[in-house]
């Protein structure tokens, strides 16, 4: 009826997002000069660690959070109707505050004087090096993402119908059947969206790991960031990494895609 | 026993989310800047982040570009998503897809890719990143939401009725006015409310967009990187406890209406 209506914005995106994006790549294959050349993208290989240590650390992550948010997403989808609004509401506040925040308060405690070395100091342990590790790193993901694993999976569940769940145990299943066979099946569209809602953050993060993961720790992010706005200013290399994170990603979405045919994807 | 473990792990999981913020709030009123020993109760943190010019003007440049951004990106993403359900269904999901880039794209991505641009033409036409740019970048990351969230009222709204109050003597117009902008409106005012707190909460699109400007998770950041300061437990607390009312307020007014519709006691 009144398709001109989206023309305003058509223009928007044609400028912000499909632009900058073709930009992306026109600096990825081009000299500071302009000329084409393919040095920068083969100069990526050069951090090939820093992209496995970011794929691991994102994976391992992206698991943890799974693990954590499935039992208790089954826990909350069963709590009275009436308060469950109000519990899910007190989980997915601090998600609420600024990440920064969040991650600044894991720094005060993992640090060598920090809440949690004292605590095993009263035990005469310790101090034990918390901080700039990866498994500062891989916490901060952990505590910053698991609302978003939370959410998409909560959306799921809570549309399961119960009389599924009945009759499973009355064919005979054991509470493990009935998980593998029937929850989890039903499910998959929650667990993908999940994956991929914890995944892409966690994966291009350059906060978390510089201020848990100290400087030896960088994570893809933090090679981005600095070829933009740090000492080795080099946008035509930042754009090669930025490309090649764009097709890691991709790559991983259509692989995750295999597994869901499900079309309609549970956004938030 | 099944019940007990339940509540165990939702305990030890709240435990888990709640800790480190709490940690935060108590630490927000000692005396010395020890980060593991309670020495002193005192108000100091507070009175000095009240008088601190930085964080006090970064907190007016946030809260001025959420509010231009998420009302530029309803009224563009509302507008749009009128425009594309009158669409054809192949051109529909082709923007519809196209509208899911900037949502699934990693952050820093879209923020480096504006830059790129915006440094292309500023340098050209000698001008600085600044409230212009963050606001554009803003309105960029915003409008996808917005359409999402108002996409699906049209969906559930009979088609019939645009066509039925036009028959009763509505034109275009007013039929527009008096039955599909209220069909769709908690729609545009939930795109609305997502994008502004968006907005308030961006950091990283920000971070490579904004210049000198600098919006309060930009001076947060800056702040953490000078390792010990006091004043960002005091600010945590305080976004805390206003995060904490806007949930309250927003949980009781959500179950009087579930109550007067019936759904629950």
């Amino acid at each position: 009826m009144k398709k001109v209506l989206a023309a305003p914005y058509l223009v928007w995106m044609v400028v912000f997002i499909l632009v900058p994006l073709i930009m992306v790549a026109y600096f990825a294959v081009t000299t500071a000069d302009g000329a084409f050349t393919f040095d920068n993208l083969a100069a990526v290989s050069q951090y090939a660690n820093i992209f496995i240590r970011s794929i691991w650390l994102a994976a391992i992550s992206t698991v943890i959070c799974l693990v954590i948010a499935y039992p208790l997403v089954v826990i909350l989808a069963r709590i009275n109707v009436s308060y469950q609004s109000t519990v899910l509401m007190i989980v997915m506040l601090p998600m609420w505050m600024n990440f920064l925040l969040r991650t600044y308060a894991w720094m005060t405690l993992l640090g060598n004087n920090g809440l949690i070395n004292m605590f095993f100091g009263l035990f005469g342990l310790g101090p034990f090096r918390l901080l700039n590790t990866q498994g500062a790193v891989v916490l901060g993901m952990v505590y910053n993402y698991l609302p978003f694993m939370i959410l998409p999976l909560y959306n799921v569940i809570v549309k399961i119908n119960k009389s599924v769940i009945d009759a499973a145990h009355d064919l005979g299943c054991s509470n493990f059947q009935t998980f593998i066979k029937v929850l989890l099946p039903l499910s998959i569209p929650g667990v993908m969206s999940g994956i991929t809602m914890v995944f892409v953050p966690a994966i291009s993060t350059f906060i978390i790991s510089r201020m848990l993961g100290g400087g030896s720790n960088l994570l893809i992010g933090d090679l981005i960031e600095m070829q933009f706005l740090g000492n080795s200013y080099n946008p035509n290399l930042g754009a090669a990494i930025s490309l090649v994170l764009m097709v890691i990603i991709l790559f991983i979405m259509v692989i995750l895609n295999q597994f869901d045919d499900d079309e309609d994807r549970v956004l938030m | 026993m099944k019940k007990n473990l339940s509540k165990l792990y939702l305990a030890l999981v709240m435990l888990f989310l709640y800790a480190p913020i709490f940690v935060l709030i108590v630490f927000s009123f000692n005396t010395t800047k020890s980060r593991s020993v309670l020495s002193g109760f005192t108000f100091d943190w507070y009175i000095k982040l009240f008088h601190n010019e930085l964080i006090l003007s970064s907190l007016w440049n946030t809260i001025i570009v959420a509010v231009i951004a998420s009302i530029g990106a309803t009224i563009l993403g509302a507008v749009a998503a009128v425009g594309i359900n009158g669409m054809k269904r192949l051109p529909k999901t082709i923007v519809m897809q196209g509208t899911n880039i900037p949502i699934m794209n990693p952050e820093i991505v879209t923020g480096v890719s504006l830059m790129l641009l915006f440094v292309f033409f500023m340098v050209r036409m000698n001008l600085e990143m600044g409230f212009v740019t963050l606001i554009i970048a803003h309105i960029t990351f915003d409008v996808p939401y917005v359409i999402l969230n108002v996409m699906p009222r049209f969906r559930q709204m009979d088609p019939n009725l645009y066509e039925a109050a036009q028959d009763l003597g509505c034109n275009g117009a007013s039929a527009f006015f008096k039955v599909v902008l209220p069909e769709i409106m908690p729609g545009i005012i939930s795109g609305f409310l997502m994008s502004f707190t968006f907005s308030l909460d961006d950091f990283v699109v920000s971070y490579f967009t904004s210049g000198t400007t600098q919006t309060l998770p930009i001076t947060i950041y800056s702040m953490t990187r000078r390792k010990v300061s006091p004043e960002i437990n005091a600010l945590s607390t305080i976004i805390f406890l206003v995060v904490v009312a806007v949930l309250v307020i927003n949980n009781i007014i959500e179950r009087r209406n579930l109550r007067k519709r019936g759904v629950i006691k």
